[in-house]
């Protein structure tokens, strides 16, 4: 069995990632799963979530939103909604989202609020967030412990 | 006889109507690169779901029980027909129409209905017998995926309600800049021969290891995975729809301005020779003029 499989990860926009890899860990609707090459056949519905993949010694991740994903023998194709890379990911309007969502819940007797789409996006911000903090970006940083305070 | 005067008029007003034809044509081959990188970044994502789909789909054990793969009788069909938006694009407008027309004359003894999408459409189709159930203008310009998302929901809708038994569509496929392609495209029911049809067609496609009946592990069960799998291949069919037929349309345009550029060049070309042939023997009267007035004169 070879030791790698192909990881494609494809939003309608665009393909974000296509490349051979040793081991990923994508986050499904029920928490993460990890994928080695030869997994057994999957099919399962995305979740929100930094989907983080290895390439010989380098640790990777994107962030992947909602979509679904299947797993095969030496193949993983996650069809999300969104997705983008560490590099690519616009911190300040990830932190503004974060702020906006947070003061939603900050009054949770608001009957104004669709309370479903207020944790997506409050869920799609903390991970933008995370993922941009792993990769280095030190205001990222400086966010996600202010958001740890608060 | 026409006058000097008259062709230098006739030569300025092509030469406005040149200018205006060249402008549309650099502006629709801006609006087309912008449209064709929509349509080619889309494929990955378009294919990735149709082969996820058809693979879940082999593995669904009773398929009967979902509206989507349930073939019922067709007695009553939905037609999506996507024209340009406005017009000066050569026969791309005319050409899906009249396929859409032949369509619905074939299937005459059906109930038929159609959506229409964009403003040719929708006016050819209130001027004729067909009943309209949906109309969606000033779409195709630019394809927005939320827009499609609303059609796509409309479908659905009709479709799970039983007021069509199956959708077609019909559409101009961006080929290259100086070809279109016409397509008639069963959207639903699924079939999955058909998925798996079009996805050997695609040259993009990777090579696939679906083929092979292994059980999947589901981590939701499989019908509720299927039932959110579907709307949204219907909804990235439809955003191909209108994202191949912005291509499309801005690239007919461009092949039909830049003609029509060429052509005002021939017209100049001509006006221009007339208009000197006129000022030639206009100058040489003059001269058999003095020269005869001189001659008496003298």
């Amino acid at each position: 069995m070879a030791d790698t499989f192909t990881l494609e990860v494809v939003t309608p926009a665009r393909q974000v990632v296509r490349e051979a890899v040793n081991e990923a860990q994508i986050p499904v609707r029920g928490g993460y799963i990890g994928v080695l090459p030869g997994h057994t056949p999957l099919l399962a519905e995305m979740g929100t979530g930094e989907l983080t993949y290895r390439v010989g010694n380098r640790e990777l991740s994107c962030t992947a939103i909602g979509g679904f994903v299947e797993v095969l023998a030496d193949r993983v194709i996650v069809l999300a909604d969104a997705a983008e890379l560490a590099s690519e990911i616009d911190v300040p309007r990830a932190r503004a989202a974060l702020e906006r969502a947070q003061k939603r819940f900050a009054n949770p007797s608001d009957p104004n609020v669709d309370w479903n789409r207020a944790q997506a996006a409050l869920e799609r911000a903390q991970v933008r967030l995370q993922v941009a903090a792993k990769a280095g970006t030190s205001s990222a940083n400086a966010a996600v412990t202010a958001s740890g305070h608060s | 006889m026409p006058t000097l005067l008259d062709f230098r008029r006739r030569i300025r007003s092509v030469k406005n109507t040149q200018q205006i034809t060249r402008a549309m044509k650099f502006i629709a081959a801006a609006r087309l690169r912008r449209a064709q990188e929509t349509a080619v970044s889309l494929r990955p994502y378009a294919s990735g779901i149709r082969e996820v789909l058809a693979s879940a789909m082999s593995r669904i054990e009773n398929p009967e029980q979902f509206p989507a793969l349930a073939s019922r009788p067709e007695e009553r069909i939905l037609v999506v027909v996507a024209s340009g938006e406005r017009g000066l694009c050569g026969a791309f407008n005319a050409n899906v129409l009249r396929r859409a027309f032949e369509f619905l004359r074939d299937h005459g003894d059906k109930k038929l209905e159609v959506i229409t999408i964009a403003k040719k459409s929708r006016d050819a189709f209130r001027k004729r017998p067909w009943k309209i159930v949906g109309e969606y203008v000033d779409i195709t310009t630019k394809a927005d995926l939320g827009k499609a998302g609303e059609i796509a929901g409309e479908v659905m809708k009709r479709y799970e309600a039983g007021e069509a038994d199956s959708v077609y569509l019909i559409y101009n496929e961006f080929k290259n800049v100086m070809a279109q392609t016409l397509r008639v495209e069963k959207l639903l029911p699924l079939d999955r021969a058909a998925l798996v049809e079009s996805e050997k067609h695609d040259k993009n496609a990777p090579p696939s290891s679906t083929a092979d009946a292994v059980d999947y592990i589901y981590e939701q069960p499989a019908a509720e995975i299927f039932n959110k799998l579907v709307p949204r291949y219907v909804e990235m069919q439809i955003f191909r729809m209108l994202a191949e037929t912005s291509a499309a349309e801005h690239a007919a345009r461009m092949t039909a301005m830049e003609s029509a550029t060429s052509n005002a060049s021939d017209v100049i070309d001509a006006l221009t020779l007339h208009m000197n042939k006129v000022r030639q023997a206009a100058i040489t009267r003059e001269i058999i003029e003095v020269v005869s007035g001189a001659a008496s004169a003298g």
